[in-house]
Order: C-alpha cells, then structure tokens, then sequence
C-alpha cells in the first residue's frame, strides 16, 4: 500500500464479542466465589469466548500485516499503543510494591510501636513487629496491659484456626531458587535479542533457535517459581499468612501470570516467524512481545531485591 | 406554606449578618486553644480568597462590562506579556508562604500530645462510642439517645431538643485539663469528631491514634463521627460534658460505685423475667441496629433473630459468638456479664424463640 | 494523500445503515457520538439519584428511605457521576474533537476505540444490577474505605469491583489511543506547541489516566483478595493496615480529579478567546502550567487524609505541595481573563457557560485550597464543605464546561444550529439553580453538618431545605437542556462552516457538518498556522 495514505480499517464485531466475553467472565467469577452452581461454566463460557475473540482479532491484524496494508504510520501507532499499555503494567505493579513498602517501613513498624503509634502495640499483646512473620495476631491473645481498660479488641478478620507462630526470616532463601530463577529471566532476555538480531540478518534458522531456547528458559522459570511456592507453602507460609504472605504472593503470583502470558506470545511469535510473517525491516509483532517480556524481566528483579533479597 | 415561609425567612437572614452566627454560618469558634487557633486559620485564608476574588473577579467583570462588542469594542491582539505571568507567578506564591506559616505552627502544636495530663480511651464501634479512663478504670458504651431514635420517623415540630446529638451516656472530662484522647475502632473507621474542641480524629481498626483537648469553658459539647462507617454513620453522636474539676471527681466516684455494684449484681442468679426485661433494653441500645428491634435483621447481611439455628440452640455457642463475634458481628466483651446474660437470654427467648436461659456466671465462666 | 480501507473502498465514505453500525463502528465521531449519549444517560441517572439523597435531606427526619438505602444513593451517584457521566463525556469530546483538531482523518486506533466504548455498558450494567442482588449496591461511598467494603460489605462488592476493573480498562485503552493519535496522526506540519489546547489537555490527561488508573485496578484486586483469598492487606490482625487502602486508592484518585477538570480548561480556552475575538493570552504558559498541575497531582494524594494519623512530617509535605497547586491554576485563571481583556466580547450560549465556569470553578478552587490547610481540615473534613468544594470544581467546573462544548461545536456535530433564546434561559436557570444548591452546603458544613448522612439535626434544616429546593430546580433545567439538544438534531437551522465570527480552529474549515473522515489530507502549515490558538 501506498505509504502517503491514511490507513482506516472499517467497522469490527470482535470489540463487541470481547466485551461480552470479559463481563461473562467476570460475572461467572463472581458468582463462582459466592459458592453458585453455575459460576464455574459461565466463567469458563467467558473466558472461552475471550481466547476466541483474541484469536480472531488478532488473526485479522496479522493477516492484514502480511497482506501490506499497513503502512509506516500504523507501525508507529501500534508502537505508541504497546509501549504505553506496557507503562499502565508497570503502575499495576508499581500499586503492589507500594504496598510492600508501605507494610514493610510503615504499617507493621507502627503495630510494633514506632513513630507516633506508641500504644499500638498494647491493642495487640505486646505485639512485636518484624517483617518475615508469616502471622501476625491470634484471636484472644489480646490483653491491654499498659492501658489496664479492663476491655479488650478483637478483630474478626483473624481466621480463627489460630496462628503458626514460626518467623521464617530465610523461608526463601534468595540465593536458591530465586537466584537460579534470575539467572534464568535474564538469560532469557539475552537469547531473545540474539534472536531479534537474526531477524535483522533474515537468518530464519536461527531465529528460531534463539526463539525456541527463550520459551525454554520462560518455562524452566515457571517451573522452578511453582516449585517454589510448593517448598514455601509445606514452610508454612501460604497466601494467608499475613502480609508478608499476601505481598509475597500477589507481586510473585502477577509476575508468574505474566510469564505465562509472555511464553504464550512468544510461541505465537514462534509460530508466525515459522510461517514467514516476518522479514528484517517489518516485524513489529516481534518486537512488541519482546518489549513486553523485558518488561517482565524487569519487574523480576525488582521483586528479586525487594521481596527476596532485603 | 410554613415551609416556605422559613424558606423566605433564611434567605432574608443570609443577607442580614447580625443572624449569621444564630443560623450557624461559620466555624466554631471552640474553647480550646487549638479550635480558637483553627478558627483564625480558617477565617485568615478566607479572607486572603475573598480580597483575591475581587481583585479577579473585578477585573473579569470590568472587562465583561466595557469590552463588549455591543459597546463598539474593538479586540486589541496582544496575547503575551512575560512580566505580567512572572508577576501572577510570584505573587501567589509568596501569598501561599503567608499562609503555610500560621498553619504549620498551629499543626505543629496539635500534634503534640505529650503534655497530657489524662488520657482516654476511645474504641469506635457500629454504631456507638466506647470511653475508657484506663487510669480510673471506668468503662461504659455511649448510644444515641432513645429520645432521637423513637423520632427518626417523626415531623419536625415532634423532634426532641438535640435530636440526633444526645446519648444516653456522656463523656465527662474536667476542665483546664490536658487530656489526651486514645482513638482506635473495633470494626471499620470510624472518626471522633467535637468541633469545640477542634479535634477529629480517624479511629482505625488495629492502631490507635491521638489527640488532645484542654478545654477552658464549662458546658456540654456535641460532635458527631464524621466517617462513613456503615448504615447507622448518621446515628452516632458525641456528647462531652466538661466540668469542674471538683465535679469530676464527684463523678469519678460515682461510676467507681456503680461498676463495682455490677460486679457484685453478676454473681447473683437471676429470675428469668428480670433478665428478659433488662435483656430487652441492652438489645435495643446495642443489637437492635442491626437485627433490627423486632428481630427481624436484614438478610443477607445481619441474619434475623427470629428462628435463628444459634439462638435456638446450643447456648455455649450462643454465648461465645456474642463475646467474640465473627465477620461483621462485633465482639461484644466490653459488656457486663450481666448485661451479656440478659441480652443473649432475650434473643434465646423473644422473638418466638426456644432457647435456653443464662446467667452471668455463664459468662463469666466463657470470656 | 487519500484515505484506504482494509478491503470495501466503498465503506469509508459514509456510516453502514442500521443498528449495527453503532455496534461495528470504527469512527471517531460514531464512537465520540456513543460516548456522549452514553454519559448523558448516566448524568440522568446520576442525577435521578442526586434527586433521592436531596429529597430525604429535604427536611429533618427519616422520611423515604433506611439509612443503608442512602448510603447506596450517595455512593452509586459519586461512581457513576465520576466514572459513568463525566469521565466519558470528555472521552467523547476527545473522540470528536482530536482528530478535527490535528487535522487527522480518524483516531489512531480506531478498532481498539471501538472497544474502549463497547466496555463501558457492560461495566455500567454490572455496576447498576448491584442495586438489584442481595444486600445491595455498594453503600461505602465512591472512596470505598476498606474494611468497610471489604470484610464488612455484601457479596455484590464482588461485582462492584469487577465493574471498577472493566471501567479502569476502558479508561486506559482510550487514553493510549489519544496518545497515539496526538502524537502519531497529527498532521505532518504541526508542531507540539501548534496544538490547541484541547489537544494538549487531553493528551496530559492521558498520561495521568495510564498512571492513575492501574493503581486502581490494584486497589480493587487487593480489595478482591482480602475479601475472598484470605490476604491481609487492608487488615491490620495479619500486618496490613486499612490507611494504606487510602494511600493506594487516592494515589488514584486525586490525579483523576484533575483528570476530570484539564480537558474542562482545555474546552475554556477555546470558547474564550472565541468571544472575545482575540487570541489566547499566554499560550505557552497555558500548556506549562497544565502540566505542571498534572505533575503536582500524582504528589498530594495524601491530603484527602490528614486525619488518619500520618505522622507530622508527611501532613505538612502534603499541605504544602497541596497549597502549590494554586499558582499553576491560578496562571490559568488569570490567562483566561487577560484573553477576555480589552476583546470585543459577545455572550452567546457557551461564551457564557464558560464565564460562569472561570467565576464557579474559582471559587471551588478557593474552598479547595482552604481543605489543604492541614489544620483547618481537621474542621472541614467529611462535612458539607467538602461536598460544597468537590459540586462546584465538577458540577460547575466539569459538567459546566461538558455544557459549554456541547453548545460550542453542536453545529458541527450536526451541521444545524440550536434555539439561542431558549439556550440562553436554560443557562440563568442553570446557574442561579445550581447555586441555589451548592451554594449554602458551605454553611452546613461549617457549622457542623457531616457528609454522607441520610438525616441531620435540626440546626441544619433551613439551608438543607434551600439546598434541595435548588437541586430540584437544578434538575428540571435538564429537561429544558435536552429540549434543546433534541430539537437542534431534529429541527434546528442549518449553519456554516464557521458559525462562530472569532471562532479559530482546523475543525473550523470542515465542511458545516463534518465529514465522516475529518481530513483526508492533512492540513496545509499555512492553514494550520492561521488557525493556531497563538497567532
Ligand atoms: C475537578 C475536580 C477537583 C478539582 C479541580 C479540585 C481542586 C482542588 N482541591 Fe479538591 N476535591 C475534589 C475534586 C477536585 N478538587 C473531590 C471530588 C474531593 C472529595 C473527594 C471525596 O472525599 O469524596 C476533593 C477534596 C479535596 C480535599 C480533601 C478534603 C477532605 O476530605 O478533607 C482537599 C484538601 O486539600 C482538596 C484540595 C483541592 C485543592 C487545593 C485544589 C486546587 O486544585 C484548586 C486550585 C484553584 C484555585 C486556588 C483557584 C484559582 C487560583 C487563583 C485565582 C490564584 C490565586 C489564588 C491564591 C494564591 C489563593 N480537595
Ligand atoms: C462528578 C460529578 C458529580 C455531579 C455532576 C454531581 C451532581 C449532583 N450532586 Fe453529587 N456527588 C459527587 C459527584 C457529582 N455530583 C460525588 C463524587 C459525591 C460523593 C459521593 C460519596 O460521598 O461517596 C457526591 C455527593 C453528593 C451529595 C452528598 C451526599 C452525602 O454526602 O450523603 C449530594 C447532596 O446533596 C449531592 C448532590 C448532587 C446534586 C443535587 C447534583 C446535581 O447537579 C444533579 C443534577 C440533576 C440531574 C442531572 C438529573 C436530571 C434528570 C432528571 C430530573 C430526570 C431524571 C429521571 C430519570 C432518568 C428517570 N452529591
Ligand atoms: C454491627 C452490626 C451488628 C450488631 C450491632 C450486632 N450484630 Fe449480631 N450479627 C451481625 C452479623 C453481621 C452477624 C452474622 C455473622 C456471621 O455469621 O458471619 C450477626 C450474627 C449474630 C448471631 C447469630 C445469628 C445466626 O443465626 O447466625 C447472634 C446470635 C447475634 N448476632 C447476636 C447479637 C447480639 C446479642 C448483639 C448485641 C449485643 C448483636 N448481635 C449486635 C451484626 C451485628
Ligand atoms: Cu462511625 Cu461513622
Ligand atoms: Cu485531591
């Protein structure tokens, strides 16, 4: 097509359907968490129709990408789009590390007393803070000592199977298995470039080569991280285990999906190299996925030194 | 008609300012040094953004008056002035400089606490406030009053004297006393609020945080929570009562007597009709807003009395949900054993119900 | 340059007939269309329950509804007015507008625009039928403060939340497809600082939406853990702390009170210098303080909060950066009033919209400032001040300058040209109404009237009284306003291209009626310096 032309594409069914399908899903989610028979298929409905509606927007994207209708100008817009859907994740992410650090320098120093919270910790027994508990008050511990009321706090969110009082300061060690899983994400985004510069050389062999050893390091990785929840999880420390738990579990979780995410993409880049989508000067499918995937490289090691390492 | 006739009066009455301090147009002036501080914070930015208003507004209506094209204006074209936009750059900012000084004194000085003389305890609760005087040992509940609550549906002209700003039970505090105020919530935020005494405070779930009043007149001062906490935010009153300090002694040990009376009435066996009578009045101060007085709840959210599986069956369960509660049931063991006995034996026997009857020795037994 | 479609070179030219060319649609002025009758809608519903809280605050007593139904009302109008009503008008205005004005042929995006839209009723759907399950709608207010809305709230929160994320999702698809527009589809020949300023609000506003909202998306997921996975965030018996749900969440929410007011002055700064027939004082100075407002509120979140217990230091940081927000707007104020100075003004219908709003905005701006007084808060806050502070920044500031550019470009949304003299009366009615409302809630709250409450005591009857008086009034000129809009669709005059005498503008040049496709090739460098905002 020609390159001094505007590209506007005409009227589409697949927002309709994604909309549909994401409201499905989240309606079945919702009813599912409330115990209703019917909440599991509905959600499965939903996301059914979800994956379809990927499928087929995507597959109209690429098939007109490879038909030439495209020109410089939808590249470039398409660059704006990815790069800045990539800056939304990265505030996502940023909420749940504002969080950590908040939890961690802020709201259980204070329940342990410090700053102006002085009598905070007379609600709580005596409570004494430190971060790598993985729980924190049980119910009917409480006694006011300080403040002698005579009364006594309770909080009814304390599930009431009690508490493990382990302090699992190393349940992670970060030299094991997260090291290891580093090692693994950055080795990945290194193959991933190789691979980008044999797309620039048009060298299809080894593109794939590269391409293939990078899903391979995404999914050893993944592998590895739900092995390490299994060892976290028989040390006691679950999803529920205060916050500690929660923080270490929502950041590491969300990455993990997104890893998961990442490997899928880039088998369908895979796929799409394999049938030639792509040559060395208009490839952007390729470098959207591996802008995205360094992205998720780098979350990693934010989580690394933050949730692992300090 | 007479509605409208009121209507009249008080748009008469905003423009009259003899009566603006009569309809309640300001701030509290207050009668602690904070409030009063407050109040002078308050009326100085005030009146900073009234003399900018004019000069702005002036000068925007001046132009909308001479520089209409009815009136033969002809648009000049400038559109740039670099000394003008310095000059509304820096003038506000030193205005803003002017004005973070005062403010920072005042806030500087209302955080501090550490002069307190006495300290309080105060525990949100839905919907009541809970005050402790660690130190003398009192504890009670403070509900709004039975006088507002029988009138919510009532006209106007039938509304009590300090309708929706009574309890049943006030706080009393001596005067030129520092005290400081202990603020934490048993359930969900709640925020203790007396604009005499320019504190308002958020209680948390979990923490406790300060402030502090010493408050130099005599006399009752009512506030309000002043955070969304649920149905009944609007129903839970604050009613300071300050006093000479010889009077708060007085009263101090009177509520000594008392507590010690119930301590003793709890060891007794009570009849059933006495406990169903005072069961009655501790569930409609305390129960009654969420299980509704005829004990019919609000399902799905508070389950009803009537016919309910825990009050028609084991009492021991009974009992230990009433004093630990679970999920939005608060925990309810800052009441009396007494009061424990006879609210749980009216739910185990009102409402249609079968249950069984208790005693406070029962509960003493389970806490 | 001409324009290609995908395959039909046919389809370009005009809409497809019937039904599904709404629900197919990948144009800019359809989809902005969609938008703007989608937000009038939830204004109306928004309204109908602004119209409840105001009848039972009509007088003292529990007359209509339980107290936990209120507390539905005042929540749901704050969500739907804030997500439902206001934020997509100024989508749709951004739709409409930013291509005409860059002199673009569509959005940048215009499939994924498609479903930006096609989200919003299904959010606004979930969001409502809350109303009808058990327990309720939400009822913990627009800021829903954990526990309330977490251990304390019934399952439909569950709902709410997964309402919040479609919204949240529909927010930043649109934002990114501004940005790609303004800075991918602008034509060759315009430079940054030859944009108007529409375009430059609205491409600021996006950035605080892509910033702002994922935040967001992480509250509720945090909320949607801790209520049903057992994690302890917001609680304090496993670590967490509900005051840190507020953090999260205003970090959220005080960038989108200014994403709900920067396209609001980018809309005056169009019609101003319109009436007064002279060019936009300070042009440049316009964008620097739209962005520096924009920066300076991703940094003050904290003073929606200065009595939940944060230490010292952090009040006063936050009272400080909160009180620096007036020089950047106050730079805004005074450019629209020299722009105003020595023109030639005249005063239709969206001239005085927009002076109304200069005068009404200010003064929310005024109250505004006096909350950031860390001290003087501890009185205002959670009263009727507040409510007075946040009607007149968004209902006269927002909604006002929705009504401004509604009457503005309506003739070249639809080529015809509305009753003036009916436009005219529906204004004073609007304004003297609306003040008639907002105007004595400054009272209640100073004297004492706290927010969010379905009765009070008896001190505050009278104005309460005048405040649902003129919110009824307030509420009838909307019958009046969609008179108006209606009979100019169906029956109005058919105007020019450039109704406006001083109107300066690339939308301005397109035919009476805009082209389906704004430009197909874009403006020249001559034509897009004549109409600039700065020469
Ligand atoms: C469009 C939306 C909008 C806008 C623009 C603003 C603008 C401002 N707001 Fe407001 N605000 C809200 C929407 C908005 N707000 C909402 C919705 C809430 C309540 C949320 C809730 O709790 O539900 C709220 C609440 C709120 C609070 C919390 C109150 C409380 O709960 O206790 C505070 C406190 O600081 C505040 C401050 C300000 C300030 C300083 C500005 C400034 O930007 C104003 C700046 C403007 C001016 C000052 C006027 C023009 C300037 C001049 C003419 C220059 C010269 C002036 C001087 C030197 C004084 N706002
Ligand atoms: C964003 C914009 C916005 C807008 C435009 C409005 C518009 C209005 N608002 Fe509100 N308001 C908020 C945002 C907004 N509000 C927020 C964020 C809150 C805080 C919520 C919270 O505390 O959590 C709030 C809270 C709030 C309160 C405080 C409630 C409380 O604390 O308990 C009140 C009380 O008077 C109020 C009143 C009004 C009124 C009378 C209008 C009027 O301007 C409305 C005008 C009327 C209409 C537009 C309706 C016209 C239509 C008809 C008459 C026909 C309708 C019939 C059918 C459709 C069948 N609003
Ligand atoms: C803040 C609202 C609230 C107040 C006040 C309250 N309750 Fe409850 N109550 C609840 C809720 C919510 C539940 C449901 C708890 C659950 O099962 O998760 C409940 C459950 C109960 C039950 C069990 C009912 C059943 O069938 O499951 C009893 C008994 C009970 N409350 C007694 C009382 C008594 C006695 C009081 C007063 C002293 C009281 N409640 C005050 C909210 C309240
Ligand atoms: Cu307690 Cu509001
Ligand atoms: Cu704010």
């Amino acid at each position: 097509m020609n390159e001094e032309e505007y590209y506007v594409p005409e009227g589409t069914y697949w927002p309709i359907i994604g909309s549909i399908g994401v409201s499905t899903l989240f309606v079945g989610f919702a009813n599912q968490m409330h115990g209703v028979e019917w909440g599991a298929s509905v959600m499965a409905l939903g996301f059914a129709i979800t994956v379809f509606m990927m499928f087929g927007w995507f597959g109209q994207v690429v098939n007109e990408s490879t038909s030439g209708i495209y020109n410089k100008q939808v590249d470039r817009s398409f660059r704006w789009g990815m790069s800045w859907f990539i800056f939304s994740e990265v505030m996502f992410f940023a909420a749940f590390f504002g969080a950590l650090f908040y939890a961690r320098e802020l709201s259980v120093p204070w329940l342990g007393g410090a700053d102006n919270n002085i009598f905070t910790p007379d609600l709580w027994n005596s409570f004494s803070a430190s971060w790598h508990q993985m729980a924190f008050m049980a119910p009917g511990s409480v006694t006011d000592t300080a403040l002698q009321s005579g009364t006594v706090l309770s909080f009814p969110a304390v599930p009431a199977s009690g508490i493990e009082t382990a302090t699992p300061a190393m349940v992670v060690n970060p030299w094991g298995l997260p090291a290891l899983n580093t090692a693994l994400l950055l080795a990945s985004g290194v193959t991933l470039t190789y691979a980008h510069h044999a797309l620039r050389a048009g060298n299809r062999n080894q593109i794939v080569g590269w391409l293939v050893a990078t899903i391979a390091l995404g999914a050893a990785f993944l592998g590895f991280q739900i092995m390490e929840y299994g060892h976290a999880y028989q040390d006691g420390l679950k999803l529920t285990s205060g916050i500690y738990g929660s923080t270490f579990y929502m950041l590491t979780g969300f990455h993990g999906f997104h890893v998961t995410v990442g490997v899928i993409m880039l088998t369908v880049i895979l796929y799409r190299v394999q049938k030639g989508h792509f040559n060395a000067d208009n490839h952007f499918g390729f470098e959207g996925v591996a802008w995205y995937w360094h992205f998720v490289d780098v979350v990693w090691l934010g989580l690394f030194i933050f949730v692992y390492w300090l | 008609m007479k509605k409208l006739a009121k209507v009249v009066a008080s748009v008469i009455a905003l423009t009259s300012t003899a009566v603006f301090s009569e309809y309640g147009l300001n701030m509290t002036k207050g009668v602690t040094s904070i409030s009063r501080d407050i109040y002078d914070l308050h009326m100085m930015v005030f009146w900073v953004c009234v003399v900018i208003a004019v000069i702005v507004f002036g000068a925007m209506f001046y132009s909308v008056f001479a520089h209409r094209k009815s009136k033969g204006a002809v648009a000049a074209q400038f559109h740039e002035s670099t000394k003008a936009e310095i000059l509304w750059t820096l003038i506000p900012v030193v205005i803003l400089i002017g004005m973070a000084i005062p403010a920072t004194t005042t806030l500087i000085d209302l955080e501090d606490t550490s002069k307190a003389e006495m300290s309080i305890k105060v525990t949100g609760h839905q919907w009541k406030w809970q005050y402790d005087y660690p130190e003398e040992g009192i504890s009670f509940m403070s509900n709004l009053a039975k006088s507002s609550k029988n009138s919510l549906r009532k006209d106007i002209k039938d509304k009590p004297e300090n309708y929706l700003l009574e309890v049943d039970k006030h706080l009393v505090i001596p005067v030129d006393t520092s005290v400081r105020f202990l603020i934490t919530s048993n359930d969900v935020i709640h925020n203790w609020w007396v604009p005499a005494f320019g504190v308002k405070q958020d209680a948390n779930p979990g923490f406790i945080n300060d402030a502090w009043a010493k408050a130099d007149v005599i006399g009752t001062y009512r506030g309000q929570c002043a955070e969304l906490c649920g149905k009944d935010h609007g129903f839970m009153p604050i009613v300071v009562d300050v006093v000479s300090k010889a009077d708060y002694a007085i009263w101090v040990a009177k509520e000594q007597a008392a507590a010690a009376a119930a301590v003793a009435s709890a060891t007794k066996t009570w009849t059933t009709s006495e406990l169903m009578t005072k069961g009655k009045d501790v569930y409609e101060t305390n129960c009654a807003g969420c299980h509704k007085k005829d004990g019919s709840g609000m399902p799905p959210i508070f389950p009803a009395m009537i016919g309910s599986p825990i009050a028609n069956g084991q009492a021991s369960e009974h009992v230990n949900l009433v004093l630990h509660g679970k999920g939005g049931m608060p925990a309810f063991k800052m009441l009396g054993d007494a009061d424990l006995a006879s609210v749980i034996t009216y739910e185990r026997n009102g409402f249609g119900n079968t249950g069984s009857v208790v005693q406070p020795s029962d509960i003493k037994s389970a806490r | 340059m001409t324009t290609a479609t995908a395959s039909h070179d046919d389809h370009h030219h005009g809409p497809e007939k019937g039904l599904m060319r709404w629900v197919k649609t990948t144009n800019h002025k359809d989809i902005g269309t969609l938008y703007l009758w989608f937000a009038f809608s939830m204004l109306l519903i928004g309204g109908a329950l602004a119209m409840g809280i105001r009848m039972e605050l009509l007088q003292p007593g529990l007359q209509l509804m339980d107290p936990h139904f209120f507390n539905q009302l005042t929540t749901m109008h704050g969500l739907i007015m804030v997500f439902g009503a206001i934020m997509p008008a100024f989508v749709g205005l951004g739709n409409w507008l930013i291509p005409m004005m860059v002199g673009a042929p569509d959005m940048a995006l215009p499939r994924m625009n498609n479903w930006s839209f096609w989200i919003l009723p299904f959010a606004g759907g979930i969001l409502l039928s809350t109303f009808f399950m058990e327990g309720g709608a939400p009822a913990f207010g627009w800021t829903f403060y954990a526990p309330l809305s977490t251990t304390f709230a019934p399952d439909s929160t569950d709902f709410f939340i997964f309402a919040v994320h479609l919204l949240g999702f529909s927010s930043i698809m649109g934002a990114i497809n501004i940005i790609a527009t303004v800075l991918n589809m602008r034509a060759p020949d315009m430079k940054l600082m030859d944009m108007p300023l529409f375009v430059w609000t609205w491409l600021i506003t996006s950035f605080l939406l892509i910033g702002a909202m994922p935040v967001l998306a992480g509250a509720v997921t945090m909320m949607l853990t801790d209520r049903n996975f057992g994690t302890s965030f917001f609680d304090a018996a496993g670590g967490g702390d509900p005051v840190m749900f507020q953090h999260i969440f205003w970090f959220f929410g005080h960038p989108e009170v200014y994403i709900m007011i920067l396209p609001a002055f980018g809309v005056v700064s169009h019609i101003i210098p319109t009436f007064a027939r002279k060019p936009l004082f300070g042009y440049s100075s316009m964008v620097y303080a739209t962005a520096s407002i924009a920066f300076l509120s991703y940094i003050v979140w904290a003073h929606h909060m200065f009595l939940t217990g944060m230490p010292v230091a952090g009040e006063l940081y936050f009272m400080y950066a909160t009180m620096l927000i007036a020089v950047p707007t106050g730079v805004k104020v005074f450019n629209w009033i020299s722009t105003m100075w020595r023109g030639s003004m005249t005063f239709e219908t969206p001239m005085l919209w927009a002076i109304s709003f200069v005068f009404l905005f200010t003064i929310g701006g005024f109250s505004g400032l006096m909350l950031g007084i860390a001290p003087a808060d501890i009185q205002y806050h959670d009263t009727y001040f507040v409510v007075a502070h946040f009607h007149y920044v968004l209902v006269t500031g927002a909604l006002w300058s929705i009504i401004a550019a509604t009457f503005y470009w309506l003739p070249k949304w639809t080529g015809r040209m509305y009753n003036e003299g009916l436009a005219k009366v529906h204004f004073w009615w609007a304004v003297i109404s609306v003040n008639v409302l907002f105007f004595p809630q400054h009272f209640l709250g100073l004297a004492g009237m706290p927010r969010r409450i379905p009765d009070y005591s008896l001190q505050f009857a009278d104005f309460n009284m005048i405040s649902s008086i003129g919110g009824f009034a307030f509420g009838a000129s909307f019958i009046l306003f969609t008179y108006i809009i209606v009979d100019c669709i169906r029956n109005g005059k058919p105007t020019t291209s450039r109704p406006w005498e001083g109107a300066k503008g690339l939308e301005w040049t397109l035919a009476p009626k805009a082209d389906y496709h704004s430009f197909n090739k874009p403006p020249s460098r001559k034509l897009i310096e004549a109409e600039s905002q700065h020469s």
